[in-house]
């Protein structure tokens, strides 16, 4: 396996990743601008300019380049899955330095910035492994504004499902116009304080539009939307329909006596791109 | 209303201005986020190597790019004002700010402030950093760049026509974010 080949396989990932929206996202903003008026559909109008422009020029869309998590899922049969470490990390050096991005990663005992977007325990990896000799990974570079509104809720299991939807509902409006709405909702419910907010992320990997195959969640999802549009927060919190573009909700069982909510916003740049690779050592980004 | 101003511009300007309104600024802006602010209100004013006087404070974290020693902007939409919140009014006195650019919005505390000063505070979308890096023609200086880093630094920038900028907080107390 070519250790340079796959470095530049990543390193279209983050690009792709970057600098174009994927289309479910851009469907779900075009179809936002259509319904709004007034504040709101002049910063959609330029939110959408931007979305282009950005593909067109090959630049970042965001100066807030995030910090990435990557979801890694390996094939059993994979050769050297080990090796992905050291290639991810070369592929976010190089991509700091080439695409550009911005240098995000800083020390947290004395603040200081190393200026390649790496750091201790980051990028994040986050690995599943299945059967075969593929490799998928999903890039999910996400920017502080929103990440900032991400919340934990450790509820008493007698609030119910009502419980979670109060608790999803006060973050979003707290949070107002502070993510960069219209924004996604990621929301994790059940197992424990750390698995929550993990389950709340991994539900952003689904794209817009999209519902959880489980009647019963898809339905809570559909729920949490409408009361999230209620509030009336808008884009950039200056007011209007639509404030959130969908609701993904991912569970795990809990215990009896716990009921964990993590609730993970997503801004309006809701940027994640795909890479496989294959046993031979080739790569396909979409 | 629809406003092109070119800064510096008498302050009385500002004043008329009320939510909603749209403006488009051309002149210098200077880039401020948490750690510039700590940095602005613990200097003392004569050891600060930049004025600030008459410039518009743009909430934001640039994504630059240098080449052959000179600095260009790639990415530069606002981040999130909020985090500014706690000081942002001591800031907007000592300097007699006319105009915050951000996103999201401000609290209480500034929107007393602006009323003080009789500043505006004007969003931009944010995320939109490439069509904001657009009408940014120049970067006049950097200041802090290798102790706080790229987003933290401070950044002048001279701008064409930077906008369509909404008007959110006024000088009258107004905030379309209640």
């Amino acid at each position: 396996m070519n250790k340079k080949h796959l470095v530049q396989g990543f390193v279209q990932l983050i690009l792709k990743a970057e600098t174009e929206l994927p289309s479910d996202v851009v469907t779900a903003l075009t179809q936002a601008y259509k319904k709004e008026t007034g504040a709101a559909s002049l910063q959609l109008e330029l939110i959408l300019a931007n979305v282009k422009l950005a593909r067109k020029k090959r630049c970042p869309l965001c100066q807030d380049t995030g910090v990435f998590s990557f979801f890694i899922k390996a094939g059993y049969d994979f050769p050297a899955p080990g090796s992905l470490k050291g290639i991810i990390e070369q592929a976010v050096i190089e991509s700091t330095k080439k695409i550009p991005l911005r240098p995000n990663t800083v020390d947290p005992m004395t603040s200081k910035n190393h200026g390649d977007n790496l750091g201790l325990n980051l990028p994040q990896l986050i690995w599943d492994f299945e059967p075969g000799n593929k490799v998928q990974v999903t890039a999910l570079p996400k920017g502080s504004g929103s990440e900032n509104m991400s919340a934990l809720g450790l509820l008493s299991p007698r609030a119910g499902l009502e419980g979670v939807k109060q608790f999803v509902l006060s973050q979003v409006k707290k949070a107002g116009g502070k993510p960069c709405p219209p924004i996604v909702v990621g929301v994790g419910i059940g197992g424990s304080a750390d698995l929550v907010m993990t389950l709340g992320k991994r539900a952003l990997l689904r794209p817009v539009g999209v519902h959880h195959t489980d009647r019963r969640i898809a339905t809570l999802e559909r729920e949490l939307l409408k009361m999230i549009n209620a509030t009336g927060i808008g884009t950039m919190g200056l007011g209007g329909k639509i404030t959130a573009l969908d609701v993904h909700v991912e569970v795990a069982h809990r215990h009896p006596a716990s009921l964990p909510v993590g609730v993970v916003m997503q801004c309006w740049a809701d940027r994640r791109a795909h890479i496989t690779l294959h046993a031979d050592g080739s790569w396909k980004v979409d | 209303m629809e406003y092109h101003v070119t800064l510096p511009v008498s302050p009385d300007f500002f004043k008329t201005l009320r939510v909603n309104d749209i403006v488009y600024v051309t002149g210098k802006l200077f880039t401020a986020r948490d750690r510039a602010h700590e940095k602005m209100l613990t200097t003392n004013r004569k050891e600060l190597q930049f004025d600030p006087t008459g410039m518009a404070l743009y909430h934001c974290g640039p994504l630059m790019k240098q080449k052959q020693g000179k600095w260009t902007v790639v990415s530069a939409g606002p981040t999130t004002s909020n985090r500014m919140e706690d000081v942002e009014d001591i800031l907007l006195d000592r300097f007699r700010l006319p105009m915050i650019i951000g996103k999201g919005g401000m609290g209480r505390r500034t929107a007393k402030a602006l009323k003080k000063t009789g500043s505006v505070y004007v969003a931009f979308p944010g995320g939109a950093g490439v069509l904001a890096a657009e009408k940014i023609t120049g970067v006049s200086g950097v200041f802090w760049l290798e102790e706080l880093g790229m987003p933290e630094a401070v950044w002048i920038f001279d701008v064409q026509e930077f906008g369509p900028l909404i008007v959110t907080m006024d000088s009258t107390g107004k905030s379309l974010y209640q």
